[in-house]
């Protein structure tokens, strides 16, 4: 099963690749818009600064990804990846996101320990393709500082001092806030879902 | 719920898990990437390997290891011991580490912690800080870090070095009690605690874990985000899955895997 997946230069995505091909997949590492237009899944991974996914309007990246989302490739955001799908992050306030969402990210709300790092419950809201098979409660793996708000299309909250988007899911587009490629079998089954979806 | 995490750290020398008591008297263990398997479906959080061979001449024997490990590990997979660039620690990243931990590197030069995190984020940064007191009596406050495996005191104070390795963009403290280590008697909560207290970023303990009460102890009263441990799961003292158990019966959450 072939998956693109989008290297902006931010990060290790040695585990994710990894995590891909232990789900089955054969991915496929590029930065090139020619190649994200033809992909048949896309798959844009990333820790670190928000500022980062400037790259991708630099490159070219983002109206490749715009126009396979208009044409129902089945596209997933991880960590970074899920809030580039909103309009924005108080992270970087100059650089845009995707806007497939109209809201945006901000710091977590003063309290708990931030970053918030390490194995959180799922609080699964509705039936979700990304979250099928998966049990309410399971724990994901998490590292980050900047949060999701919970929109229609969260299908997974977590909650850290306050609830937050854990994954989205509308129509072929969807993010994790977490990371399927260090959450165990949990993430694994997310990886596999995703992979396993076909657009009718 | 954000849960307590459980490290399951394996010291490798020469390509091989070993374990002593307060750093000598090493005793083969078993194979890391093997080790850590089972660790991992145990129920370990998180795995780290602790390279304490450190020479150059050893370095592929250690990124083969890791590269046999992150194989089967889909946990989070730190890998640190005697990496002193940014290009080593790249090495570490490509052979499939999802952190790094740096030590004396760092406080020989505090620049490397944000040279590295540039290019991997904060996230993969741990700052491992061997801690000792002048003597077990003293306050807390005044423990020392130490460097070279333990042999030379830097003779700063470990709290103040917390505070300055999370102001250069540490993800996280790894805090070792040499005190505590390879006692099985508890860890030192005390430290732990002053540690915890004066920086945002997690602080994981390290030292003197033998039983399911101290790791209790050390998330209650130590303020410690994460736990690590070595010896009382390689010779199956306890197992992690048991472990965590009985630390979710004290009223401390944890993932207990399916």
């Amino acid at each position: 099963m072939r998956v693109t997946v989008i290297n902006y230069k931010a990060g290790n995505l040695t585990s994710v690749m990894k995590a891909l091909r232990a789900a089955g997949a054969d991915p496929t590492l590029t930065d090139d818009p020619a190649v994200i237009q033809t992909a048949e899944r896309i798959i844009l991974p990333g820790v670190g600064h928000f500022a980062a996914t400037r790259r991708l309007d630099e490159t070219g990246v983002t109206p490749a990804v715009r126009e396979a989302i208009s044409r129902r490739v089945p596209f997933l955001g991880i960590c970074v990846g899920l809030q580039w799908l909103f309009a924005g992050s108080t992270e970087a306030p100059d650089t845009p996101g995707l806007a497939a969402f109209p809201e945006t990210c901000d710091r977590f709300a003063p309290g708990p320990k931030i970053p918030h790092v390490g194995w959180n419950s799922l609080s699964l809201r509705s039936e979700s393709r990304l979250m099928s098979g998966i049990s309410n409660n399971s724990y994901v793996y998490f590292t980050h500082s900047y949060r999701a708000p919970v929109i229609n299309a969260t299908v997974a909250v977590t909650d850290y001092g306050e609830p937050f988007s854990a994954a989205v899911e509308q129509a072929n587009v969807m993010g994790v806030q977490f990371h399927p490629e260090k959450s165990g079998e949990t993430g694994l089954q997310v990886l596999r879902n995703f992979l396993g979806w076909r657009p009718c | 719920m954000l849960t307590k995490r459980i490290i399951a750290c394996l010291d490798v020398k020469n390509g091989r898990v070993v374990k002593g008591v307060q750093f000598v008297d090493l005793i083969d263990a078993g194979d890391p990437a093997e080790l850590a398997a089972r660790h991992a479906v145990a129920g370990a959080d998180e795995i780290v390997f602790l390279d304490i061979t450190a020479t150059h001449e050893n370095r592929g024997t250690l990124l083969d290891a890791v590269r046999r490990a992150a194989r089967q590990l889909f946990v989070p997979f730190t890998v640190g011991g005697g990496i002193r660039t940014a290009d080593e620690a790249a090495a570490i990243f490509d052979a499939g580490a999802d952190k790094i931990s740096i030590n004396s590197a760092a406080l020989a030069r505090p620049e490397l912690i944000g040279e590295i995190g540039a290019k991997f984020g904060a996230q993969a940064v741990v700052v491992a800080i061997d801690a000792r007191r002048s003597d077990p009596h003293a306050p807390a406050q005044t423990a020392e870090v130490f460097v070279a495996g333990g042999r030379t005191n830097t003779g700063r104070r470990v709290v103040e070095w917390a505070r300055e390795a999370e102001s250069r963009g540490a993800g996280e403290i790894l805090l070792t009690s040499m005190d505590a280590d390879g006692t099985r008697a508890g860890f030192d909560c005390t430290l732990t605690a002053a540690v915890s207290e004066v920086v945002q970023i997690p602080v994981i303990a390290s030292g003197g874990a033998g039983n399911a009460q101290h790791f209790t102890q050390v998330f209650r009263e130590g303020k410690a985000d994460a736990a690590l441990a070595a010896s009382i799961f390689h010779f199956g003292i306890a197992d992690v899955r048991s472990l965590k158990e009985q630390i979710q019966r004290d009223g401390i959450p944890v993932r207990l895997p399916c």
